[in-house]
């Protein structure tokens, strides 16, 4: 193998807890210690996790927010151009401009563009779908859809230093902490 | 974090604030009595039209209470238990409120035209006879008084109960609770549809609208969150609510107006939309009174004002978690749903070249207010102003980021 000299760069230590109280504690204290490039696996929602990261989104609102808009626009907008430009059609005698008949579609449309444009942009902006990343070579890191609890800190972190990294990691209650390569 | 869940800083009565809120009421309530009295001898029949709509401004938020205060006990949550002592002193007024009755049960042919001689002559209301006479009437509300209050006093009566003994999980009276209610909340939406019909729809005994009592329902709870949401922004600057009214508070009690106002309007948009779509000639004098002449305005500034201005604002979580924003939002909800009940009852009875809205009409919310408030104000110093040994309390509070 030609390529098979290169080291494989560090990507960083992932320490993994047992229960999701040790990782919140633990990804407090991390964000205490000022570390930024952190990032933490759970197999189900923790409350107060992602702020306890530091971890802050305000795309998302304003991108539901203008799809809904689009939605009440577009929505209103079909139903005004086929009932009273294209198709105008005397219906038991109702104006052309039924604005009161209107309100259901329009809103209907409102909330499909914002849910689907919810849906759709955490995906993407999660990352997804995404078929490789560097702590699936933790080789228990399949735990983390099961009962285990991870925290990574990257290599990347301006604080990060291999040895203090990892003896702060296991300070914190963590049951093992595991260098991986990208 | 466990400073301020100790049972002594619980126990602390915020007198001192719960006063300050009083004089401002009763400043505001003296002002609007002496209007509405002056529309007493001027203009009698605008006189009860006004005090019907102040009358039931408040009956909006004191049953929306009791609606919550069921609706609580089921759900339970830390939104429940810091609202709780302001929904149970807001349902104790209920006895205020039957007293405030009496001027509109005894002057019914001011109000209501099935109850004049002329609706003898009117086949329509002849047909809904049986139903609509004041008899029938005055023993339905006795019925409805008699519900709500036996409801209202035996849940808060087992509140001030539980503060007495110590908390034990789990408690002794949540099934106590849970059992009231359950049916409680059924008993509670069936004698709303039949008041809202008596004392609101059948101001025009013309006109029907099946969606009437749920329509009722949204506005009470949408009014007694926001009234809830002023009285505890006031109180969240002294012990105990300083501790315990956080921003995951206001933003979960900002979430449920948010949710309220969507109701409103969704029942208000779904009468509109039926009525429009059917276009029969019973059913659309309601519209074509409300869409045209003085109440054309009305109807735009009720869409824009209790609709669009509120679900504008509360779509941020920075004001819904924001005490002060928050109060401000609930106080513009407040001043509105006076608005939309005008709305409501004005145009059904008001005819003629001084149909429109009227300045006694607001003059009367504000002194019903001020009977309705110092007495609930009294109502909510007389306890500690959070169930302090409710045995979910700490759990419910104690779990909280910030």
């Amino acid at each position: 193998m030609s390529h098979a000299a290169t080291t494989p760069e560090r990507y960083g230590l992932l320490a993994e807890f047992d229960s999701p109280q040790t990782l919140l504690d633990a990804a407090h204290a991390v964000q205490r210690a000022g570390y930024t490039k952190t990032d933490a696996f759970s197999p189900m929602p923790i409350h107060g996790l992602a702020e306890a990261l530091g971890f802050e989104e305000h795309l998302i609102p304003k991108i539901v927010l203008g799809a809904g808009i689009l939605g009440l626009i577009a929505g209103y907008g079909l139903e005004y151009w086929t009932q009273v430009i294209a198709f105008p059609e005397n219906i038991g005698g109702r104006p052309y401009h039924a604005w009161v008949a209107f309100i259901p579609p329009a809103y209907e449309t409102t909330i499909l563009f914002a849910a689907l444009s919810c849906f759709f942009s955490l995906i993407l902006l999660c990352g997804l779908p995404k078929p490789y990343h560097p702590v699936f070579n933790h080789p228990r890191f399949s735990t983390a859809s099961a009962d285990k609890f991870f925290l990574v800190i990257e290599a990347t972190d301006p604080k990060f230093s291999m040895d203090a990294t990892k003896t702060f990691l296991d300070g914190l209650g963590a049951k093992e902490t595991v260098a991986v390569d990208e | 974090m466990s400073g301020y869940l100790d049972d002594a800083t619980l126990q602390t009565r915020p007198i001192a604030v719960i006063t300050r809120m009083n004089t401002r009421a009763i400043t505001l309530g003296a002002l609007g009595a002496a209007i509405t009295a002056w529309g007493f001898f001027i203009e009698r029949d605008t006189f009860f039209q006004s005090y019907l709509i102040g009358y039931m401004y408040w009956m909006y938020i004191t049953l929306g209470a009791l609606g919550l205060l069921m609706v609580q006990h089921l759900s339970g949550g830390a939104w429940g238990i810091v609202s709780r002592r302001v929904f149970e002193a807001a349902v104790r007024t209920l006895p205020v409120m039957a007293v405030l009755f009496l001027p509109i049960a005894f002057n019914l042919t001011h109000l209501y035209v099935w109850a004049r001689p002329e609706a003898l002559t009117d086949a329509a209301i002849q047909t809904k006879a049986a139903y609509l006479n004041p008899g029938f009437f005055y023993a339905r509300a006795i019925g409805y008084f008699a519900i709500w209050m036996g409801l209202g006093f035996t849940l808060s009566g087992w509140g001030a109960k539980q503060d007495a003994a110590a908390p034990v999980i789990p408690g002794p009276e949540d099934r106590k609770f849970r059992m009231v209610s359950g049916p409680g909340l059924v008993l509670f939406m069936i004698t709303i549809t039949f008041m809202s019909v008596d004392w609101m729809m059948s101001l025009d005994p013309h006109w029907t609208s099946t969606i009437f009592g749920v329509l009722f329902v949204g506005g009470a709870g949408l009014s007694a969150l926001a009234f809830t949401i002023v009285v505890l922004s006031s109180l969240a600057d002294t012990a105990p609510m300083d501790g315990l009214m956080t921003r995951d508070r206001f933003h979960d009690l900002g979430k449920l107006m948010y949710a309220f106002v969507l109701l409103w309007a969704y029942f208000s948009v779904s009468q509109l939309i039926i009525v429009w779509s059917g276009n029969l000639p019973e059913e659309i004098p309601f519209y074509l009174r409300r869409f045209s002449g003085p109440w054309g305005w009305v109807s735009v500034a009720v869409l824009i004002g209790h609709f669009v201005v509120p679900f504008a604002f509360l779509l941020s979580s920075t004001i819904k978690r924001n005490r002060k924003l928050a109060a401000r939002v609930a106080l513009f909800i407040l001043a509105m749903r006076a608005v939309e009940i005008a709305w409501m009852i004005a145009p059904a009875v008001r005819h003629g070249e001084h149909s429109g809205p009227n300045l006694y009409d607001f003059a009367a919310v504000l002194g019903v207010g001020l009977v309705w408030l110092p007495v609930f104000f009294r109502n909510l110093s007389g306890r500690a102003v959070v169930p302090v040994h409710d045995p979910y309390l700490k759990e419910a509070l104690a779990n909280d980021g910030h």
